[in-house]
């Protein structure tokens, strides 16, 4: 990448020294401007360009200046490129939704797996579907810890307490599935409004 | 844990409306108006609860008589769910307080139904132990299976303990039914699953590939049998007869996808129906539930180890939802309860949550189409 970057950057000072054009208010785009005597500068991909109001077509820009210019050229294009990445293909759509059920799916299994605790109850047996966990209402003072909890607390709790487990670290990816599976089940399954709006701090 | 001012509102409610009512007796109609007045405003601006539940104690006071009066009581515990002794002493804990409740009922009833899924895993330990737990029981017990209990071995162990699955039983000019209602289509079979995967496959409630349970299909010829044998049954009574019928599952349609659901309820109801006066007591729920169909009145039992969630969608219409339960208390939303049969042949269903003011639903409620005797309304949504 970067040094693709640089050789962009190359070329568009090559260009500027072996042409001697020059000039700042810079405006993006490919139009084929009429012929003045404005300086334009193209970079290498024959569209992003740089018009120069205050130097003429035929000067010589000093080095400073063209510098600035080829800078100038270099992030127009940058910005251009990023915004045309956004135009993903199908097959980046496939990947984040079967990486995105994955770890549903993840989630899922944890959440219906009494290994997590000791005594054999599993996540599902009172929250099936996951019911009742109300994953829009975090974070929310929780009145019984006397602290304010986001859902993961609430699942540490829940393995701790009901399940007799030991409670998961913050980064297990176990704990992370776990709630990917309870965000997506309510909003997906819970036909209350209520269900679609975030609503932290609700009792 | 102490239970936090804020979350007990409910409660607070409940043990205000219980002293009103017992002061109403004292009062002659001029004053009864005056308070009936009164309550009616102060609810309304406290805006707290409906201002009928109040109200309605004119109607309670007019009802009284014309047959209503307790006949004979029967206690419920239900849905203990056991592990073994040595994984989990949370559920014993919890079917042993229910056993004690049922054991100190003064006067004592004159027996007791357990409503299915005494087991968890249908485990022959699990059975033993929850066998060794009722036994402590000073009245009758009736047994009634649950899925829990009977897709480890197809109900071996269970019939082994405790007889057939189902039968009926008279008492005191009622009879009483108890049925199989667990029965689903063979899904095992074919996927040559093991017993245990058979087992879990069914105790998953959000299994979305789960079977719904009926009374009269399911696998081989077990249900048809069962049908036949309840045509013949009802066959032998007489239409006065009051009937009382346990079943496990609801036996109505409420929410499929969690099996709250018995596929062929409809044909079971249509033999009920020439009946005068039927009452269906189901487990399974978890939670307080009560519906009517026709003329048979429904009431859900509460589970002794945890409460289930209200389903989404197709809550019976005269269901008062329960506030939903603290996590932080094991028995919160848990409980067991009694049944009154008066001498009309009507029953009323008493919750007894063991962390709330008990909650007693008449069958003058669920008749009246939910306008009389409305049992206290939570002041807070079940969420």
């Amino acid at each position: 990448m970067l040094k693709k970057f640089f050789t962009l950057f190359l070329l568009v000072v090559v260009a500027i020294f072996l042409t001697g054009e020059n000039d700042l208010t810079a405006i993006e785009g490919g139009k084929d401007g009429k012929k003045s005597d404005k300086k334009v500068i193209t970079a290498c991909d024959g569209k992003t360009q740089v018009v120069l109001n205050d130097v003429s077509k035929n000067e010589v820009m000093p080095k400073e200046k063209a510098q600035e210019v080829a800078s100038m050229l270099l992030a127009t294009y940058q910005q251009q490129k990023k915004y045309q990445s956004t135009k993903f293909t199908r097959r980046d759509s496939l990947i984040w939704e079967r990486e995105l059920k994955a770890m549903i799916e993840e989630g899922y299994k944890w959440f219906h797996d009494p290994s997590l605790g000791t005594n054999g109850i599993s996540c599902d047996m009172c929250h099936p579907d996951a019911t009742d966990t109300h994953p829009e209402t975090y974070p929310k003072f929780q009145i019984q810890l006397k602290k304010v909890a986001l859902l993961r607390d609430m699942i540490n709790w829940c393995i701790e307490n009901p399940m007799e487990g030991k409670p998961l670290k913050e980064d297990d990816p176990r704990l992370k599935a776990m709630e990917a599976y309870i965000i997506w089940a309510r909003a997906n399954q819970d036909p209350r409004p209520q269900a679609k709006t975030l609503n932290p701090g609700k009792r | 844990m102490p239970k936090m001012p804020s979350e007990r509102k409910e409660e607070q409610y409940l043990k205000e409306r219980e002293e009103f009512f017992k002061m109403l007796p004292k009062l002659n109609r001029r004053q009864f108006l005056k308070v009936a007045m009164a309550s009616a405003a102060v609810a309304l601006a406290k805006n707290q609860f409906p201002p009928h539940s109040f109200q309605i104690v004119e109607a309670v006071e007019a009802k009284q008589g014309g047959g209503t009066e307790v006949k004979f009581r029967f206690a419920y515990i239900s849905d203990t769910h056991l592990y073994e002794r040595k994984l989990n002493e949370r559920f014993v804990r919890a079917a042993l307080k229910a056993v004690q409740d049922v054991n100190a009922l003064d006067p004592q009833p004159d027996f007791v139904l357990f409503g299915g899924d005494l087991a968890q895993l249908g485990q022959p330990e699990e059975l033993k132990l929850g066998k060794e737990i009722l036994s402590e029981l000073k009245p009758k017990l009736y047994m009634m299976v649950g899925e829990h209990d009977w897709y480890l071995d197809l109900g071996e162990k269970w019939i082994e303990l405790f007889g057939q699955p189902y039968y009926s039983f008279d008492h005191k000019g009622v009879h009483f039914i108890v049925l199989n209602s667990v029965l689903v289509d063979d899904y095992w079979t074919e996927s040559k699953m093991t017993p245990m995967e058979r087992m879990k496959f069914m105790a998953q409630l959000d299994n979305p590939k789960g079977r719904p349970f009926t009374v009269g299909r399911g696998y081989g010829d077990v249900g048809k049998k069962q049908f036949e044998w309840l045509k013949q049954d009802l066959a032998k009574v007489s239409k006065d007869t009051p009937i009382v019928v346990f079943s496990h599952s609801p036996l109505y349609k409420y929410y499929k996808p969690w099996n709250f659901w018995t596929d062929d309820a409809e044909e079971v109801q249509a033999l009920l129906r020439p009946f005068k006066n039927v009452t269906v007591i189901h487990g399974h729920t978890h939670q307080p539930v009560f519906n009517k169909i026709g003329n048979i009145n429904f009431y859900g039992m509460l589970s002794t180890a945890w409460p289930w969630p209200y389903a989404p969608t197709g809550l019976p219409k005269l269901t008062i939802k329960m506030n939903r339960a603290d996590p932080f208390d094991q028995f919160d939303g848990c409980g067991d309860g009694t049944v009154e049969v008066l001498a009309n042949g009507k029953a009323n269903k008493i919750y007894n949550l063991w962390s709330r003011e008990p909650m007693k639903v008449t069958a003058r409620y669920l008749e009246s189409g939910g306008k009389e005797e409305v049992p206290p309304v939570p002041a807070d949504p079940s969420f």
